[in-house]
């Protein structure tokens, strides 16, 4: 442990400035701060009317547009918590939608079967889900590699079994089981207040970027990308690396369950396809299709994702598609094909995710001008040797 | 008694189906490290293929006698061929990168249900059978369904198959010492990327006949169907030891029986979840799995 909290400097360092930045360190400077105008544009965007044909089905402030950038920012949330696990530690779990699951499962029940306040219920819901994580992880981290992966999934199948099969009618079973609109806080409920929900959603992907963002700078999180690299080398240093694996399930349990509770709000119930193995493996998909262990890569590829996933079946119905052969059409109604289709190709071609994509191209526009120089002239010298 | 005889053919019916699977999922990860989640997906396009054929759209083939065989026999080479395609196209440029590996084939398990269910729709299609198939046979006192008995049967069938070719033949030999240790076979000079391959087709075919098949024993296809059964092939390739076929034709039996029997004597469901429990359990006791191969 010593080794790592001996050195705080390096951890408060200043986040990595753009290459570019003698071009001009003021621009550079402002450009930093992209992130804070995005957000302002995302706080008010329940504002605007803007039309963005394609895109949204309705102007950006309507209540279905609203509700479907609410669910693109939670998943853009959740994929940026599961990369913690993934992108940051180095475990792939297969069983992440357990915990978020939990979060929103144990908060309705408890409403639904104790009728205790909402406030009540969600710390009380997420608390589960952050205890669950606790057992679960510390059990599941006995083992390594495929075998840690192999366990989650059963843990997290083991769940869905349990759901779906509805014990004592807590579940719902295959239908899920929808909030108590008379115990949510009415500002929460209803159409009419889906701007509400949206900036809660907002909030929880701050909160989220901002959790990882600290956490990966800790000292822990250095311990962590050192276990991603190379496990052995931390436990050579001196270092019980099980420990820091926990921190970093629970912690990423946690975010998880919380973002459950963001769900049940945002759908007004707790539904079975969370609990499944597929949903699990679509926040791998959209981890991945951003850019694993990148800062924004998880949250693009979660937005994207969400998005793609809900547009895409629309686009397909409408004129444009429905005219096309079916060896075309058919294809392209399938969201789930098309991102499938995307991923093979991401993964295939683009190692690193969309998040590597502006640097690629970068490197691609100024490679003309690197091989005409030195490097060309070398490997002239070597095929002459 | 009936009804433990009828539970144990059942389950033995099950585990047959979870063998065909298990057995080139096993193979496949014991020789390539990859785990194959495009596995569910290659019997699902054998269970469609045997299906679109069975349902005339096959000249020669159909519903019931040699018709049928040809279906089956077509299901499951459509299914060894997708197979091949998926290894050479999508597993194989990603050697060097075996955590990609497994993350494209998530992305082919993702995509090709969405395109059966784009194509023929995402509802349960009726699969057709022959009659001799269809009905029932007496033993000791119960009602046995004939397809079953069909399953388990192809199922010994493709066990002895694949014994007798990995302890006979040069291939089977390579695959073996690829399964035990791939530098090692790499360094006596033998590409091993022609085993992944062949273990991928045969893999393939496997389970394409296990979806064909399997649409008798559900007596419906439909796109979810291969990743659904996935998962509890995962378990029998766990609980059997990666890479170990015999192993894994043990377990299959083992799992088969444990969900018939929790299932039908306990509620509803407690067998699926007994069986989950039970791969958890046994990861944490015994890592290497139960014939000890390495995990």
């Amino acid at each position: 442990m010593s080794t790592v909290t001996g050195t705080p400097d390096r951890t408060s360092g200043t986040p990595a400035a753009p290459s570019d930045a003698p071009a001009g360190a003021d621009t550079a400077r402002l450009l930093r701060w992209w992130p804070a105008a995005v957000l302002v544009v995302l706080i008010v965007a329940p504002y605007s009317a803007l039309p963005l044909p394609g895109l949204l089905d309705g102007p950006v402030g309507s209540a279905g547009s609203l509700q479907l950038l609410a669910t693109c920012l939670l998943f853009g949330a959740l994929a940026t918590g599961y990369d913690l696990l993934l992108g940051r530690t180095g475990l792939l779990s297969f069983g992440h939608a357990l915990y978020f699951a939990a979060g929103s499962y144990a908060t309705n029940t408890i409403m639904l079967e104790a009728g205790l306040p909402f406030a009540v219920s969600a710390l009380v819901g997420v608390c589960f889900g952050i205890a669950l994580a606790l057992v679960l992880g510390s059990v599941s981290l006995r083992v390594t590699g495929i075998g840690f992966s192999m366990v989650t999934l059963a843990f997290a199948q083991a769940g869905s079994i349990l759901v779906s099969r509805n014990p004592g009618g807590f579940t719902g079973g295959e239908e899920g089981r929808a909030a108590p609109a008379e115990l949510l806080p009415s500002g929460l409920v209803g159409i009419e207040h889906t701007a509400n929900l949206y900036w809660v959603a907002l909030g929880y992907l701050v909160l989220t970027l901002a959790v990882v963002h600290w956490a990966v700078r800790s000292p822990t999180g250095r311990v962590w990308e050192g276990i991603k690299e190379n496990e052995r080398r931390v436990e050579v240093l001196g270092l019980r690396p099980y420990g820091f694996k926990l921190t970093a399930f629970v912690l990423a349990g946690a975010l998880a369950a919380l973002g459950g509770l963001v769900h049940l709000l945002l759908t007004g119930g707790s539904t079975p396809q969370t609990t499944t193995s597929d949903f699990t493996l679509s926040l791998l998909v959209m981890v991945v299709l951003g850019g694993s262990g990148t800062r924004w890569g998880p949250m693009v590829g979660g937005i994207l994702y969400t998005w793609a996933d809900h547009r895409l079946g629309d686009l397909a119905g409408s004129g444009a598609v429905a005219d096309l052969p079916a060896v075309l059409r058919v294809p392209l109604s399938q969201p789930l094909f098309l991102l499938g289709v995307l991923f093979v190709a991401v993964v295939h071609l683009l190692p690193g995710g969309l998040a590597r994509l502006p640097s690629r191209l970068g490197s691609a526009l100024r490679a003309p001008r690197g091989t005409t120089g030195a490097g060309a002239a070398a490997r002239k010298e070597n095929r002459h040797s | 008694m009936s009804t433990v005889v009828l539970l144990a053919m059942t389950g033995l019916g099950l585990g047959a189906l979870y063998f065909l699977i298990a057995s080139g999922l096993s193979l496949i990860f014991g020789l390539m490290d990859v785990l194959n989640f495009a596995h569910g997906a290659l019997l699902s396009i054998g269970a469609y293929g045997t299906w679109w054929a069975a349902s005339g759209n096959l000249p020669g083939a159909g519903p019931g006698g040699a018709g049928f065989v040809l279906a089956v026999l077509f299901g499951t080479a459509v299914g060894t061929v997708a197979a091949v395609v998926l290894e050479l196209a999508v597993v194989r440029p990603l050697y060097t990168r075996p955590r990609e590996q497994v993350l494209a084939t998530v992305g082919v398990g993702l995509a090709v249900p969405a395109l059966l269910s784009g194509i023929w729709g995402s509802d349960a299609l009726r699969f057709p059978g022959p009659e001799a198939l269809s009905g029932t046979f007496s033993l000791l006192g119960a009602e046995i369904p004939v397809n079953r008995l069909v399953l388990i049967a192809a199922a010994v069938v493709v066990l002895v198959a694949l014994r007798l070719f990995l302890g006979r033949t040069r291939h089977g030999l390579v695959v073996r010492a690829g399964v035990e240790d791939r530098a090692m076979v790499t360094a006596l000079g033998i590409d091993v990327r022609k085993a992944f391959t062949l273990v991928f087709a045969i893999g393939g075919s496997a389970a394409a006949l296990g979806g064909a098949l399997g649409g008798l024993y559900f007596g419906s296809v439909d796109p979810r169907q291969g990743t659904s059964l996935l998962i509890f092939a995962f378990v029998v390739v766990v609980t059997g030891g990666m890479g170990s076929v015999t192993g894994a034709a043990a377990a299959s039996v083992v799992i088969g029986l444990v969900q018939q029997f929790a299932n039908y004597y306990t509620a509803a469901g407690l067998g699926d979840l007994a069986v989950v429990v039970l791969l958890a359990a046994l990861l944490l006791v015994r890592p290497r799995g139960l014939t000890g191969r390495l995990a």
